[in-house]
């Protein structure tokens, strides 16, 4: 796919939702620090009721690309229109119709569970009387209803990013962004924030969020964008994405004997195969063969699964690590 | 973060209310306490010392070294109570609870949080400055409406210290950070003010140093106010005194924006 298609796919909407305007349409984004491009030439749009993933390694660029539109920070190029209003320009304007989950808990530890919702309300001015109505079904969708008058400090780290969430939701947000909502999180925990987002999804909430989770990514979003370096690498559904990138099938081997059987069959009957450590990921469109070869060899250890946005994710950005 | 939106003027608005509020409501939860602090803290060191040292100097500067000390000890505590709000408590709201971040994720700039974090410093200030001088009254070193006066001026130097505090905030890595400010401003603040001494009975050199402290300014307003005296100057010494806060709050909203909109 080259830069031109990319963008393309970046910036179309679903074909329902052609007619209304972008919640969201970022142009051109780019942001220096220093000698460092972060954000090189970022283009996209959101719109009405999709959920838009930023997937990327650590050092992408996504943090930077959220504080961008949220007016935190000026962009050093490009233009950003935010639930219709430019930002930086009139970010507080458009911050009034956004909610906001950010990477790390920051919820208010000298107050109660309600008063959390309540002093946050405050800061959109949304009279009290609104709040008063509003905040009970809120903790009701947090799942915290009955913790209330609860301290923030004796609350598990599930239940702050649910009221964090509840919190983000307090003055019925246009777009919902989420800075890896579910980074430090158990599975259990996990599972009740994604039960969460789709709810709003459901409810035809517009969200947009930044994850390296690919199971989380896969699960909630209806176009996913790959950044790496600052530039968009793919976009689409995820299924299309992955149709397009990635061999359906994968077979990994595992062990000392990897190795060898890869260098000697493996590389003739997968149609792609890379190492890594001791382990070869073998890519293919119908795995038969290789798992036929692969039972004659005892002592080798393997596993034949569907291609995951996981092998999408390391076949664009690669195997190295980032910090 | 380019230079041209560091250094822009302030933007003021009224949506710094919602967070000096916010301030508040927490200050309710630990009133007791912090009243308590205020009130205890001036009343022992002015029983200490001005009976202690006060039975050996006698009468200074035309009053009893205890109600010398008093009027003093009510700049003191305006000056040491926005200090610490503006170092240690904004530093716990803006870097260990993030409460900052989470407030600007909300249609408040960065401008109106550090506004309205000066603008709770100086109401600190005032409120210890009340109960500094509910101590006076009640231990019944002299009644006078004149006094009251000493309210907007704690307010004043609360705006003062607490922006200097709200610098400190914006440069600190860590509370130690804090213990600078102690050493090279507020310990010599205290001992060349004229809090516990008077300041012209130091040598001239001294006290031109102590002319150009802001607290020495503070001191020269509250001490004729509380004996009921109109003060000389004013004019001047509300001058300095805002110069001080105004400047130090510019640079402490420029750092800030430096720290934080990055």
């Amino acid at each position: 796919m080259n830069g031109a298609a990319i963008a393309e796919a970046a910036l179309t909407p679903p074909r329902s939702e052609k007619s209304t305007p972008p919640i969201l349409r970022v142009d051109r984004l780019r942001k220096r620090y220093g000698d460092q491009e972060v954000v090189r030439g970022l283009s996209f749009a959101i719109h009405r009721g999709e959920c838009f993933a930023l997937l990327g390694p650590n050092g992408a660029g996504k943090t930077t690309t959220l504080r961008c539109c949220l007016g935190l920070i000026d962009p050093d190029g490009g233009t950003i229109e935010l639930v219709g209003e430019p930002v930086p320009k009139a970010a507080r304007e458009a911050r009034i119709r956004v909610g906001v989950v950010p990477q790390m808990d920051n919820l208010d530890p000298d107050f109660t569970v309600r008063e959390n919702l309540l002093i946050y309300g405050g800061y959109f001015r949304l009279p009290r009387s609104d709040l008063d109505a509003r905040i009970p079904q809120l903790l009701e969708f947090a799942g915290l209803s009955g913790k209330a008058q609860t301290s923030i400090r004796t609350l598990s780290g599930g239940m702050k990013r649910r009221l964090t969430l509840a919190r983000a939701l307090v003055n019925d947000p246009d777009l919902l962004i989420l800075d890896e909502p579910t980074t430090g999180l158990d599975p259990q925990a996990r599972h009740l924030i994604w039960d969460g987002l789709r709810q709003l999804l459901n409810q035809g909430k517009t969200i947009l969020l930044t994850t390296h989770f690919m199971d989380e990514a896969e699960r909630l979003s209806t176009r996913l964008a790959v950044i790496d370096h600052g530039t968009m690498i793919a976009c689409d559904a995820p299924r299309a994405l992955l149709a397009r990138h990635v061999e359906p099938e994968v077979v990994e081997v595992y062990g000392e004997a990897a190795k060898t059987w890869a260098e000697t069959r493996g590389r003739s009957l997968a149609k792609r195969l890379e190492l890594a450590g001791e382990t070869a990921f073998c890519y293919a469109d119908d795995a038969a063969p290789l798992l036929a070869d692969l039972a004659t060899h005892a002592g080798v250890r393997y596993l034949h699964r569907p291609a995951n946005l996981e092998d999408l994710f390391i076949k664009l950005t690669g195997r190295e690590l980032r910090d | 973060m380019n230079t041209a939106s560091i250094v822009r003027l302030p933007r003021f608005s009224t949506r710094f209310v919602p967070v000096w509020r916010r301030n508040l409501l927490v200050w309710r939860k630990l009133a007791i306490a912090s009243v308590l602090g205020n009130i205890a803290d001036p009343l022992l060191y002015m029983l200490a010392l001005g009976y202690g040292i006060g039975a050996m100097v006698g009468k200074v500067d035309g009053m009893s070294y205890v109600v010398f000390i008093g009027t003093g000890m009510v700049c003191q505590s305006a000056m040491f109570t926005s200090s610490f709000e503006g170092m240690y408590s904004a530093f716990s709201r803006m870097h260990v609870q993030r409460t900052w971040e989470a407030i600007i994720n909300a249609p408040i700039a960065l401008d109106d949080v550090v506004l309205a974090e000066w603008v709770w410093c100086a109401t600190k200030a005032v409120m210890s400055t009340a109960a500094i001088l509910i101590v006076i009254e009640a231990l019944g070193f002299g009644h006078t409406w004149l006094a009251l006066w000493v309210l907007p001026l704690g307010f004043l130097v609360g705006l003062c210290f607490g922006a200097f505090g709200l610098v400190m905030n914006s440069l600190a890595p860590g509370y130690d950070f804090f213990t600078y400010f102690f050493t090279l401003v507020l310990t010599p603040m205290l001992l060349f003010s004229g809090v516990y001494f008077p300041v012209n009975q130091m040598p001239a050199w001294l006290a031109h140093v102590a002319s150009v402290l802001p607290l020495k300014h503070a001191i020269d307003l509250a001490r004729p106010l509380m004996l009921d005296r109109v003060p000389d100057d004013i004019g001047v010494h509300v001058a300095v005194i805002a110069a001080y806060a105004l400047v130090a709050y510019y640079a402490a909203l420029m750092l800030t924006r430096r720290r934080l909109l990055k």
